[in-house]
């Protein structure tokens, strides 16, 4: 199949990479040029926050999409998309922290303790340090395949606090369009795997198995 | 007025802003030079006049129609602080008829129909009356007033708008001894408004203030700002600004306004009772629930990584307006 050897190539993932450096190298860009309006803080802080939500679709999507077309080769983009949630959420925390809270770490502490989605989106970021950490082959020989897997299933709570975090966030406007879209986009790709599961163990009856 | 307190209005400015120690120095030759002079007597008089308003404070930006006025007399009425660049004011705003996005209603508003503009003066007055814009327009006598706006999201700006005191106008109509309460009804045209009708918030967008509060010079009626008329997106042709209280109670485009008894119901305050009181003066020491309100981002003068700027109880404007809240609970009544 073409696709399949298109994404087997070896620039595919030079491709990749590159296309998911370009929101930062854009907001790099727009920060030095002052390009990113009258709150360049408040942009940056939001920008980040949201890139790291769609790469965190993104790689969700990798394995339902893996399977529903028959592409095995897209596995191989996977540890990198979710390497690319991390590096996000490490700007959205370094922007939030610097913007926001001039690095001044009794404050950010004040703050995590003081409003509930600034401490559900760290602990969303908390839980998915581990998971960025163990992402090379060495941890996954060290931890065992188990191990390492059931680690990994972590990321449906880092998912579900994420948008915790964003609902929160924009429940001041009463403003949920956008969290509906993202909301819908995880749990679509979140229910795809239940169901995946509860048709493995047999849990639906056979008239069932079209789901 | 040579001797600036913080009831004239006056907040020390930040050291960048402080006339440099040369050309301070050099103030005593100048003004000899020009007592010397055959126009001294006139000259000189002039020079006395305070140092800091002869640089003009901001530009015209010459994109709408002009709006003349006079220097304001009221108290508090004329920051010294760095006015805001046109730019920033007027692309990032909160509008919400115009879209959630601050970007939004620069980019939607050109919609807003603001000719014919009538606005009715209703409810507990002996001289109920609707107003022709133009009408409004000749009510006073247009004057400058350089305000801060501190949003409750906790940014900050420094505005020149032009308009005169609201008390000009209810003098006018003559309030009741009944009438307690001023509201605010903004307008809400679904067809020039895309956003009316969406479940942010009630439409159309209510605002009030307590009749003391709406009587109180500071409380400025608004035709302008930096120089010109409103642009669509800050509240044209008309709008409302109460600089010591958080920006949402000073509604845009407004379409009447109404005497009353009771204390009116306020949309933010509809949406979300527990985070918006009717008061909503800015106060650093009451938090909202969700973030604090002790400082604040001066929009285009603090940088990215600079700290942000304290919050000042009443926005700065405690020496004005103080005495309107002695004896309130002030955290009780956010």
């Amino acid at each position: 199949m073409l696709a399949s050897r298109l994404l087997l190539h070896p620039a595919a993932k030079r491709a990749l990479f590159v296309a998911a450096l370009c929101p930062f190298i854009w907001m790099l860009y727009g920060a030095l040029t002052h390009q990113l309006g009258a709150n360049p803080a408040e942009y940056l802080i939001r920008a980040t926050g949201d890139w790291t939500l769609r790469f965190l679709c993104l790689v969700l999507a990798v394995t339902p999409l893996r399977v529903l077309s028959g592409t095995p080769v897209l596995a191989r983009f996977r540890r990198m998309l979710g390497l690319f949630v991390y590096f996000y959420a490490v700007l959205h925390l370094l922007s939030y922290s610097g913007f926001d809270m001039a690095f001044d770490v009794a404050d950010i502490a004040r703050d995590i303790v003081k409003r509930p989605f600034i401490l559900v989106g760290f602990s969303a970021f908390l839980l998915l340090t581990p998971l960025a950490a163990t992402s090379f082959n060495r941890a996954i020989r060290v931890l065992g395949a188990a191990r390492w897997q059931l680690l990994h299933k972590a990321v449906y709570a880092i998912a579900a606090l994420a948008i915790l975090h964003f609902f929160w966030m924009r429940a001041g406007k009463n403003n949920f369009a956008e969290v509906a879209v993202y909301a819908i986009i995880l749990g679509a790709l979140l229910g795809w795997r239940l169901i995946r599961f509860m048709k493995k163990k047999g849990a639906f009856p056979a008239s069932l198995g079209l789901l | 007025m040579l001797i600036k307190s913080s009831g004239t209005g006056f907040i020390h400015p930040v050291s960048s802003e402080i006339t440099s120690r040369a050309l301070y120095e050099g103030r005593r030759d100048v003004l000899r030079l020009m007592a010397g002079g055959v126009a001294g007597a006139a000259l000189a008089s002039w020079a006395a006049r305070d140092a800091l308003a002869q640089a003009a404070p901001f530009q015209r930006p010459g994109k709408l129609a002009v709006l003349t006025a006079g220097k304001s007399a009221v108290a508090g009425a004329m920051t010294m602080e760095k006015v805001t660049d046109y730019k920033d004011a007027s692309t990032y705003n909160n509008f919400y008829e115009f879209g959630t996005d601050k970007s939004d209603p620069a980019r939607n508003a050109h919609t807003l129909k603001t000719t014919p503009w009538t606005v009715e003066v209703e409810g507990l007055v002996k001289k109920p009356a609707k107003y022709a814009l133009e009408e409004l327009l000749k009510l006073s006598a247009q004057e400058e007033r350089i305000y801060r706006l501190r949003c409750v999201e906790g940014w900050s700006m420094v505005i020149p708008w032009v308009g005169y005191s609201l008390s000009e106008l209810i003098k006018r109509v003559e309030p009741l001894g009944n009438a307690r309460y001023v509201e605010f009804v903004t307008q809400a045209d679904p067809k020039t408004m895309p956003f009316v009708g969406s479940s942010v918030l009630d439409w159309p967008y209510v605002e009030g203030l307590r009749l003391d509060e709406a009587m109180h010079p500071l409380t400025l009626l608004s035709f302008g700002m930096y120089g010109e008329v409103l642009p669509n997106q800050s509240g044209a042709p008309v709008r409302l600004v109460v600089p010591w209280k958080y920006g949402f109670k000073s509604g845009k485009s407004l379409v009447k306004i109404r005497f009353v008894e009771k204390e009116p119901r306020t949309a933010w305050n509809k949406a979300a009772a527990q985070e918006y009181g009717f008061y909503s003066n800015v106060n650093p020491n009451v938090d909202h629930p969700r973030w604090s309100q002790a400082t604040e981002r001066r929009i285009g003068e603090d940088g990215l990584f600079a700290k942000k700027r304290k919050t000042l109880m009443f926005n700065g404007y405690e020496a004005q307006v103080g005495q309107l809240y002695a004896g309130m609970d002030l955290k009780k009544n956010f």
